[in-house]
């Protein structure tokens, strides 16, 4: 994979002259069962949503509304029961390399420096090392970490570690970048400020990114289609445009359109006695 | 764990610590003396002493120390061994734990010490008895920790690997192994004193060589003193091999270390 101009971070965005007219994720008609005792759990109940090139979407619902379950299909470590799940075409059928995956908490390895940690796909995936060296630490600047490259995990605080865990998802050029509640564990002052960055890194990277989030201020922050899931089984109820300029400051979360789109996100799970 | 500072050594707290140590000696010195306890029961430590240097000076201590070192480190080694292999595979293949894991079991609840006399009388009573008892008491603590900490991996570590295309083999190498490690090494750590309970009682059991061999001769001899002095060479020994673990293990393990105090003393020591 030739990587020469690795600070083109735009694997996977729109007219990279690909030819390949296909969404970056398509989920057509998934259901998941899962099998507890005599029980039957429907997890996920023909759920189809698409992330087109370069677009930003945000899943959001409540515990229990099979979020994770779908991320993990997606990932290719669980097979669904019926209807299939495609990135850039082609079918997953068993774990792929071209996804990059972000979960709730940063999963760093404390034996590994943070710039090592950073490296964790190219030695999974026994990818040239020294071009993705020189990856790592372009990735470790645009996360605002260049000067934390030779320190352990722990001598980063929660923020820190978990844009280290961001620079390694996108390490190997991934075509799509899955994120499943990244920021959940964050305080909220943090959180803002990740959410700001997140947008920034989106914005200069372009990929297409699948954003899971029990947060609906955060969904509507961040997302350029809000996918709106109700639980047991999880289906889809609505999957609303978020017609937002693409460079959001924080301010417009006080805006009334801003406030508009969390009331009626709101209203679905009002509606099912669910409270965020 | 309180939040008092550590206390550091220095002239001042050393002082106080070998005063504390010679006004114990000492005492007991007294007490020996003055309370006339017999020798056979409780010696003068000034005898012990004495029985101490002359064993040295003799080279009869070097040699015996020198037989029962290789029995603890060849049994250490070889029980050592076979607890990590043992561990990674019924940890990893749930073939072998199902089949394997019902005797381990068993074998855990049995005082492994019960079966050294067993061992002499199979093995005999050089070397080879010591090293096999040594080795079958230390052996189950690594597995045990060895198991113990290959399974204690996060399930999302495990699914991070994979989502990126990672074998089985890689989970194991680049995330099962080391997570484990810090099990591991408390295992060894272990696993060392076991070791040395396992050659020691096999010693005592019938030996031709050996600390344990010859202590079992001072004890029959009523040379109580000598016992006492062999007794101060395996707290040294034991000391000097728990020591080296401690020092491996931080080398191995160190990111579990604060930056800047790697390979420092255990807060509990000194």
């Amino acid at each position: 994979m030739p990587i020469a101009n690795a600070v083109d971070l735009a694997p996977s965005g729109r007219g990279t002259g690909q030819g390949n007219s296909h969404p970056a994720i398509a989920v057509n008609a998934v259901t998941k069962r899962f099998r507890v005792g005599n029980d039957a759990i429907t997890a996920l109940e023909e759920v189809s949503l698409d992330v087109r090139r370069g677009e930003f979407v945000a899943i959001v619902g409540p515990s229990g509304c099979g979020k994770s379950t779908l991320l993990k299909i997606l990932t290719g470590l669980f097979a669904p029961s019926a209807g299939d799940t495609r990135i850039g075409g082609t079918v997953t059928t068993g774990p792929r390399r071209d996804i990059g995956v972000v979960f709730q908490s940063p999963l760093l390895f404390p034996w590994r420096t943070v710039l090592e940690n950073v490296m964790l796909p190219a030695d999974v995936q026994k990818l040239n090392r020294a071009t993705h060296l020189t990856r790592a630490k372009e990735l470790l600047d645009l996360v605002g970490l260049t000067d934390f490259k030779d320190r352990y995990p722990k001598e980063l605080s929660g923020g820190m570690q978990q844009r280290v865990a961001i620079a390694r998802a996108l390490l190997h050029q991934p075509a799509i970048l899955l994120m499943d509640e990244p920021f959940g564990a964050l305080d909220a002052m943090t959180r803002e400020r990740m959410n700001v960055e997140l947008q920034r890194l989106w914005r200069i990277h372009n990929t297409s990114i699948l954003f899971i989030t029990h947060s609906i201020p955060e969904a509507v922050f961040l997302a350029s289609r809000v996918v709106v899931m109700t639980p047991r089984p999880g289906r889809v109820a609505e999957i609303l445009d978020i017609d937002l300029p693409a460079k959001r400051p924080l301010a417009l979360m006080n805006s009334p359109e801003f406030g508009a789109y969390v009331a009626r996100i709101r209203s679905h799970f009002g509606s099912v006695g669910v409270i965020d | 764990m309180s939040d008092k500072p550590p206390i550091h050594t220095n002239l001042k707290t050393l002082s106080i610590s070998v005063l504390l140590f010679v006004l114990l000696i000492g005492l007991w010195e007294l007490a020996v003396r003055y309370l006339q306890v017999p020798a056979f029961v409780v010696p003068a430590p000034s005898s012990m002493f004495r029985a101490l240097y002359q064993g040295i000076a003799s080279g009869l201590y070097v040699e015996h120390v020198g037989v029962t070192l290789i029995e603890i480190l060849a049994g250490f080694a070889i029980g050592s061994s076979l607890g990590l292999l043992l561990g990674v595979g019924i940890a990893t293949n749930r073939y072998l734990a199902y089949f394997l894991y019902p005797y381990v079991v068993v074998f855990q609840s049995l005082p492994k010490v019960a079966i050294a006399p067993l061992i002499v009388l199979w093995f005999g009573l050089g070397i080879t008895s010591k090293i096999v008892a040594g080795a079958l008491i230390c052996f189950f603590a690594v597995m045990v920790n060895t198991i113990a900490g290959l399974r204690a991996v996060e399930q999302d570590r495990v699914d991070l690997i994979r989502s990126l295309g990672g074998s089985d083999f890689q989970v194991f190498w680049m995330l099962r192994l080391p997570s484990a490690m810090p099990f591991i090494m408390a295992g060894l750590e272990i696993a060392l004193t076991f070791a040395m309970i396992g050659v020691i009682v096999a010693e005592f059991l019938g030996a031709e060589r050996g600390l344990g061999m010859l202590m079992q001769s001072m004890n029959f001899s009523m040379d109580v003193a000598g016992s006492f002095s062999i007794l101060v060479v395996l707290a040294a020994l034991g000391l000097v091999l728990n020591r080296i673990i401690i020092f491996a293990r931080h080398r191995l393990i160190y990111w579990e270390q604060p930056a800047g105090v790697r390979g420092s003393d255990p807060p509990e020591t000194h």
